[in-house]
């Protein structure tokens, strides 16, 4: 598939935003308000982010608003239900903990419950096309929960670093263990991903079960949304720098970046580190569309 | 049972004209599905949107090789995957004749429908950004100012080899449904169990008589 930009950065600042608030909850009470209080704007600053990059997605955004009425049927629908939801708890939370409300801690479970069904929505848009093989797996799910958990605990080390300065080294452990099982889970799904059987053969799309067909026309000269949509161009040397990339970026170097932040008491470097991630996810998440290999391309013999 | 209408399409005479491709873009460009954008039409690379391609693959080694047009469309399918996804209810399989179209009014362009296509038949205009696929000219076939035997989608009266036969696959009586049924009819892909609607007619091999002395 050609992966759009809109959807990485909606899912990769979702993810992040999602991990970043359920950190912070769970380590609101150990900590002054101000942290939980900014925790959770951060939270909510980054969904918005992510939903406004979603719109440009979009060939029609000005009826973006039509777009939560199939729930029963469709997981996109959900997430555009579960996504605002989120925000406007999250952000109940913030407004709950900045004015000392007894009822912020059930607020914030909620907003809680809100970021776990985001997660299910937003993997099972991916994880329900079950011809897409690379994504119809319970690895998706637990890749965008595990690297929304990363990403959103390395960012709270910054930002208690700041604002509650004795959750700092507990936050910086947790992002590394939660870097470290991410990084054994995408690997796992990797090594999933390069066995794949195609159940869809030329044979099959075709209904020729002759051994050997041959594509001669496309039935077009030029391009079509055919090969625009469901091709990246990028070649397999390529794609394996990618991979390398991503691996390196959103899972090796956070760690050390990470534990050197904390041991120098830098600031700037926690900050790298939350960088280097968030850039290591982009790539990842590009890579997860672009492999997901289609097969309306069995069609497109040529072009493959 | 419910009616379901389909095309049968009958590879042993398919010649690979692209007929059914130019009278279904005639037709639906400036119908119900249209316009279907095209862009740089007489320039080194022309872009367009299509409703039906055909393509030719060659099947076999040669000398013992077939050379195999064909069309592809929308397939109507029964259990339409296409369909549950869409967010906004744009995309819907009619429930009185089976035609799987899109509200053009309510997509928003989103191409999740044509991810969930296994078979790649709809495209997103680029010009009006929604996305198109086969109507099975329903702005047609139910015309009542239409002579009845013009009431069938463009593609199939423009065919000139009758290569392609339209009709409701559930009435055993159709003439769609008993060419699937007397020659083996197939749906692509069925591994998904999407049931398509339309099928597809294999190749046959045709006896001929040996030349012999000729008699006049």
């Amino acid at each position: 598939m050609r992966p759009a930009w809109s959807v990485v950065f909606l899912t990769t600042l979702i993810g992040a935003a999602q991990g970043l608030f359920l950190a912070v909850y769970a380590g609101a009470m150990h900590a002054d308000a101000r942290f939980a209080v900014a925790g959770a704007v951060v939270a909510v600053v980054l969904a918005a982010l992510g939903l406004i990059a979603s719109f440009f997605h979009l060939g029609r955004p000005e009826r973006a608003w039509r777009s939560a009425a199939m729930w029963r049927t469709s997981w996109l629908s959900r997430e555009v239900i579960a996504l605002p939801a989120f925000m406007a708890l999250a952000a109940a939370y913030a407004a709950a903990m900045y004015n000392g409300s007894g009822a912020a801690i059930a607020i914030g479970a909620v907003a809680c419950v809100a970021a776990a069904a985001l997660f299910v929505c937003t993997a099972n848009i991916y994880a329900c096309i079950r011809f897409l093989q690379e994504w119809a797996s319970g690895f998706t799910l637990a890749n965008f929960v595990l690297m929304g958990c990363a990403s959103g605990l390395t960012l709270a080390v910054p930002l208690a670093a700041l604002l509650a300065p004795q959750l700092a080294w507990p936050y910086a452990f947790a992002a590394v263990v939660a870097t470290i099982v991410a990084l054994a889970v995408r690997a796992a799904s990797l090594a999933r991903n390069a066995r794949i059987v195609r159940k869809s053969t030329i044979q099959s799309a075709i209904g020729i079960h002759h051994p050997v067909v041959e594509q001669r026309s496309q039935g077009f000269t030029a391009s079509a949304f055919n090969t625009r949509e469901f091709f990246h161009g990028v070649s397999t040397g390529g794609m394996r720098r990618v991979r390398v990339t991503f691996l390196l970026l959103a899972f090796v170097l956070p760690v050390p970046l990470v534990l050197a932040g904390m041991k120098a008491g830098s600031l700037a470097v926690l900050c790298i580190a939350v960088l280097v991630q968030y850039a290591g996810l982009v790539a990842e998440r590009w890579f997860f569309l672009a492999q997901a290999t289609h097969p309306q391309n069995l069609y497109y013999q040529r072009k493959a | 049972m419910k009616k379901q209408l389909a095309l049968v399409i009958d590879l042993n005479v398919c010649v690979g004209c692209h007929a059914c491709v130019t009278s279904c873009k005639e037709w639906n460009t400036s119908g119900l599905a249209g316009p279907l954008s095209d862009y740089l039409p007489y320039g080194k690379e022309p872009l367009g949107t299509f409703l039906n391609r055909v393509q030719t693959f060659e099947v076999g080694t040669f000398p013992e090789t077939q050379t195999v047009h064909f069309p592809k469309s929308c397939l109507h399918c029964e259990d339409p995957p296409c369909v549950p996804v869409c967010p906004t209810g744009a995309s819907y399989k009619r429930p009185e004749d089976g035609i799987v179209l899109v509200d053009y009014d309510k997509c928003i362009g989103c191409k999740y429908c044509a991810w969930a296509c296994p078979y790649g038949v709809r495209e997103l205009d680029a010009q009006q950004k929604v996305m198109k696929k086969c109507t099975l000219c329903v702005d047609r076939i139910y015309d009542a100012k239409l002579p009845e035997s013009e009431r069938k989608p463009a593609c199939v009266l423009a065919c000139p080899t009758n290569a392609r036969l339209f009709g409701d696959i559930h009435d055993p009586e159709s003439e769609a449904a008993r060419a699937i049924a007397e020659r083996d009819g197939y749906a692509l892909m069925p591994e998904w169990e999407t049931r398509p609607a339309n099928h597809y007619l294999p190749r046959r091999i045709t006896e001929c008589d040996p030349p012999g002395p000729s008699s006049s």
